[in-house]
């Protein structure tokens, strides 16, 4: 089974040279440590910067330049600052070519929750619904079930729509499943972790064609 | 020159009135118009429509105003970190409108550009689209927005001069151009009121005509949120 970092790790295998990117608060902002370094990518961050770099040396950390999860950033040569509406100019216009997000629940036909518990928990979607809504390739990165173990990979979602129809691949502790026009696909199996265990982990149907492989990660 | 400079906060949010609609500056803690939200607190006013990105948190930013209750309705995108909002929202005291962050950044933009409504993507087919109308372009679906009305905007940038032209500073940029001349005055506060003719036209990020009102805050904490550093 994969840690926080490993989910991470395998995503990262995901960017690809020349890729903006956006990465959601969570497990997604990790993805930025384990890219290549072959490769030239750029980090978006929709509260307003391009080419983020690594987090500052203490002591070096500014107000002023903040990632989506209000952590203090840095920014790499190249890098631009710009206002709200542009930023989601860049998403709404499909400028951005990977986004990364965390979730509650996504379902098998592509809908993700992940803003909204109702009568509990209210933090709303941030800039979660106009990225679903726009980018082409998003990979949602969680945990497989909830803290009481239930699966968060549903038939259908039970919590409000972030967005629907809109997520491609899903990569969690223990495998990586892409969504199709006929529901879940098994990909990937996480280190030691078996075809049963994922199906008895999953809700809604779960394709399984052929040997599925185990994951590499370096 | 058409001079916006006025001497100090309690000059510049004359006229604010309990019950406004008020645009306030910044995502999470950067770049908020320190000074007039503190002004706001003194004030004692009630009853606000607030158009803010996020709430603040429990002792700065717009935090402060909910702890007096002088918010009526928060119109944002993000209201985590703050447990006094998620509080008053729960229990009911305090209206909320959460809207996509793409959709608050155009409704500001739309209202400071003369365009009364746009089609976005975001939302179609979750709550945020009930009641709204919905049109297919292509083959996609998108959700009718409105422009904001707004009676005032209290934005925050990094260098100004009394023409009200504007400078940011990093991502304390965020909302606040979008918020210029987007309510029927919009206030800035600057951290450095430079003499007129020192900014280069050039690098000028929001004209003077959006600005109504320019002032030198007296203080600027500039709080951070999450302290995030690497090891050497």
């Amino acid at each position: 089974m994969l840690d926080k970092i490993g989910i991470a790790k395998r995503i990262a295998k995901e960017v690809k040279d020349g890729y903006y990117v956006n990465l959601g608060i969570g497990i997604p902002t990790l993805v930025a440590n384990f890219v290549r370094d072959d490769i030239e990518v750029e980090f978006q961050s929709e509260n307003g910067v391009l080419g983020m770099g690594p987090f500052p040396l203490e002591g070096e950390e500014d107000a002023d330049l903040i990632n989506a999860g209000k952590q203090t950033i840095t920014t790499l040569p190249g890098a631009s600052f710009f206002d709200s509406a542009l930023s989601f100019s860049m998403i709404r216009g499909q400028h951005v070519d990977l986004t990364i997000l965390g979730a509650m629940e996504v379902s098998e036909n592509g809908d993700i929750a992940n803003w909204k518990i109702p009568g509990f928990m209210v933090k709303g979607m941030g800039g979660a619904m106009d990225l679903v809504a726009s980018a082409d390739n998003i990979i949602v990165a969680m945990m497989h079930t909830n803290k009481k173990g239930m699966s968060k990979l549903l038939e259908r979602c039970s919590l409000p729509l972030t967005g629907v129809g809109c997520i491609n691949k899903i990569v969690t502790n223990l495998a990586v499943i892409e969504i199709t026009p006929d529901g879940f696909k098994l990909l990937e199996r996480a280190p030691g972790i078996s075809v049963e265990e994922i199906v008895s982990s999953t809700d809604g149907h779960l394709i399984i064609d052929g040997d599925i492989p185990e994951m590499i990660i370096d | 020159m058409i001079n916006k400079k006025v001497l100090n906060v309690k000059d510049a949010l004359k006229g604010v009135k309990s019950g406004m609609t008020i645009m306030v500056g910044g995502f999470g803690l950067s770049g908020i118009p320190e000074n007039a939200i503190e002004e706001l607190v003194k004030l004692e006013l009630t009853e606000l429509i607030c158009i803010s990105n996020n709430a603040g948190v429990d002792d700065f930013g717009l935090g402060l105003l909910l702890k007096k209750h002088q918010i009526k309705k928060m119109i944002s995108s993000y209201v985590g970190e703050n447990d006094e909002f998620e509080r008053q929202m729960l229990s009911g005291e305090l209206e909320v409108d959460l809207i996509p962050q793409g959709t608050l950044a155009e409704k500001c933009r739309s209202a400071q550009s003369g365009i009364p409504a746009f089609y976005t993507p975001a939302g179609f087919g979750t709550e945020v689209a009930q009641g709204k109308e919905t049109r297919s372009f292509g083959d996609k679906m998108y959700v009718l927005e409105h422009a904001f009305k707004a009676d005032f905007s209290f934005v925050k940038a990094w260098k100004g001069d009394e023409a009200g032209n504007l400078i940011f500073k990093g991502t304390a940029r965020n909302f606040n151009p979008n918020m210029c001349g987007a309510a029927k005055i919009t206030v800035a506060e600057v951290e450095e009121m430079v003499p007129l003719g020192e900014l280069d036209p050039n690098q000028i990020h929001i004209p003077g005509i959006f600005i109504q009102r320019i002032f030198q805050g007296s203080t600027f904490e500039k709080r951070i949120e999450q302290r995030t550093t690497r090891k050497k």
